[in-house]
């Protein structure tokens, strides 16, 4: 009896954490498929009367998703691309080689992890600035690739696991530290790059605090800045707002499904390591 | 923190001497340029009575620091951390009772993870409007509260100064409580399968596999949680900042310091409150070195 109400219990407290969840993206979906009329008469729950995708034309093209989606993707690639390039010549130099300054530079990589980027904001502002990055794509981009250091982190510990004897065998075959970095190196980090591009994608592709203080031109628009705007001309219509919110979380859920296995290795290794 | 020492053989005699350092080059500039450089700046801008625009820099000792802990307006983001902070703990908790449920055989267990795991990723300024519509008035909350016949209940959920800071928290609950699910997930794991199946065969039942295996086998990674939530509740921006803008009393330290240096020039004063959050964290890290010595570190 006991074993039987515990299982009640268990699935009872999954559903609800479930629909807890749900709920608040739920009403969502319903509110943007409402006219704006209907938003004001009906409540929340009720369905829609149809499944009219005029909110989601208006979102697209007046909240100019396309821009930001342009924007997001070429600031993504950069960023991940020079992330995975950066992280991994780190991580080569520092766990292949011995060179009198190899202390401080792994004591000065370890030490900036313990700075959290929210604080120093103010005084990188003027770094950007000073650069000319401000306003740029470039800011960010710079700022990303930057001020990972988990990602070589995360490519030094996985780096360990690589017997040096392959890199030793390639150097008898007479590969120079070029070659045994693209040969060898990078394709049997291969876990590891995957684990850094999701990690990394999904930061990027949610970041909002970087391109709003970096990038307020309206032409530079990323997906969070740009969902971020339709709070001033779409203040009172839910709908469009609605739209907009459901268009930026497409690509997300598509990518979830598609890789969720991998997401939760990449998030438990990412992590805990 | 201390790594392992590994002896290596001696590698003279192949390989340019410069190798390491050409492949160091770009990480380390760009590790100096964004990190280190802004360090030292934001102590000395704290010093100064700079607006972020003037050429001169005046310096004023230590004023600002007197400011951020005299002022009180300055110091009442300390406060609404605190909201974060419990909130971290009913977050954890949470976690790691269904982190627990979901490690053992369960219909639908990758459905119920998916779910659990998906607002994570969300993108933080699509939850912020999410839950601006869920807290509106006549929204979401207050017609769930009608359906359970708890309709008077209902007031203005982010209007209210007394309950801004709650609804706040209760998104951040909503939006990371996945993620530390997964890593107890993981954790839980990682513990042999046949501990388990040793302790049903002695007789234990659930709860006391949960306090005398999966209790203190996660230990290190609940221990860290805690540390984070610390430090994590200091540094709460996005959600109140897309929600409210900081307004009714819900204005976090980093929006603070955000709209000192960008919307009233105050590059000192802020840097200063920068400064002393860094400090924080800090001391919170060392203690946690401390406390736990051998926790590996998390780097999120």
């Amino acid at each position: 009896m006991t074993a039987f109400s515990a299982r009640v219990g268990k699935y009872v407290s999954l559903v609800l954490a479930s629909a807890l969840t749900l709920l608040p993206i739920v009403v969502i979906v319903m509110a943007s498929f409402k006219t704006n009329e209907e938003l004001q008469d009906s409540g929340p729950f009720d369905l829609p009367s149809g499944l009219s995708l005029a909110n989601y034309v208006t979102a697209f093209t007046k909240g100019r998703m396309l821009e930001a989606f342009a924007n997001t993707t070429f600031i993504l690639l950069v960023s991940v691309t020079g992330t995975i390039i950066i992280g991994t010549m780190a991580a080569y130099a520092i766990d292949r080689f011995e060179f009198r300054l190899k202390k401080t530079v792994v004591v000065a990589f370890l030490l900036a992890t313990l700075v959290p980027a929210v604080t120093t904001q103010v005084a990188t502002f003027q770094v950007v600035n000073s650069l000319g990055l401000f306003n740029t794509r470039g800011a960010v981009i710079v700022l990303f690739l930057g001020t990972d250091i988990v990602s070589i982190y995360i490519f030094i510990q996985f780096m360990r696991s690589i017997p040096k004897e392959l890199d030793e065998a390639a150097v008898l075959d007479g590969a120079n530290h070029v070659m045994i970095y693209r040969a060898i190196i990078l394709p049997l980090l291969k876990p590891a790059i995957a684990t850094v591009i999701i990690i990394k994608g999904i930061a990027v592709y949610n970041e909002f605090y970087i391109p709003f203080l970096y990038m307020p031109a309206r032409d530079l628009g990323v997906i969070s800045t740009s969902l971020f705007r339709f709070k001033g001309p779409f203040g009172a219509q839910w709908e469009i707002i609605a739209a907009g919110v459901i268009i930026v979380m497409i690509p997300t859920l598509v990518v979830f499904l598609a890789l969720q296995r991998f997401i939760y290795n990449g998030f438990t290794s990412g992590a805990t390591k | 923190m201390r790594t392992p020492v590994i002896s290596r053989r001696p590698r003279t005699g192949w390989g340019w001497r410069g190798t390491p350092y050409m492949f160091l080059a770009v990480p380390v500039f760009l590790l100096v340029v964004f990190t280190y450089v802004p360090v030292a700046n934001m102590f000395w801008y704290s010093l100064t009575d700079w607006d972020g625009l003037d050429k001169t820099k005046s310096f004023v000792g230590l004023d600002n620091y007197v400011s951020v802990f005299t002022r009180p307006e300055l110091f009442r983001v300390f406060y609404v951390s605190l909201y974060y902070f419990a909130a971290s703990f009913v977050q954890m908790a949470l976690a790691l009772y269904f982190a627990t449920l979901l490690s053992f055989s369960t219909r639908f267990r990758n459905v119920f993870k998916g779910i659990l795991f998906f607002p994570y990723l969300v993108n933080g300024v699509a939850i912020g409007f999410i839950f601006l519509y869920f807290f509106r008035p006549d929204g979401t909350l207050d017609a769930l509260l009608d359906v359970v016949g708890l309709g008077e209940l209902s007031r203005p959920w982010l209007g209210d100064r007394d309950v801004v800071n709650i609804s706040l928290a209760s998104t951040s609950v909503w939006r990371y409580m996945g993620l530390n699910f997964v890593l107890f997930l993981g954790a839980i794991q990682s513990i042999p399968g046949q501990l388990y199946e040793a302790a049903e065969l002695d007789g234990a039942n659930r709860w006391q596999q949960f306090r005398f295996i999966i209790a203190p086998g996660i230990r290190p990674i609940i221990g860290l949680s805690f540390i984070l939530a610390i430090s994590g509740s200091l540094a709460v921006f996005e959600i109140p900042f897309i929600m409210t803008g900081g307004s009714n009393g819900s204005e976090t330290f980093v929006i603070q310091t955000v709209s000192s240096a960008f919307k009233f020039s105050k590059v000192g004063l802020a840097s200063a409150m920068a400064v002393v959050l860094l400090a924080i964290v800090l001391v919170i890290t060392w203690i946690q070195r401390t406390i736990l010595p051998e926790e590996k570190v998390n780097l999120t």
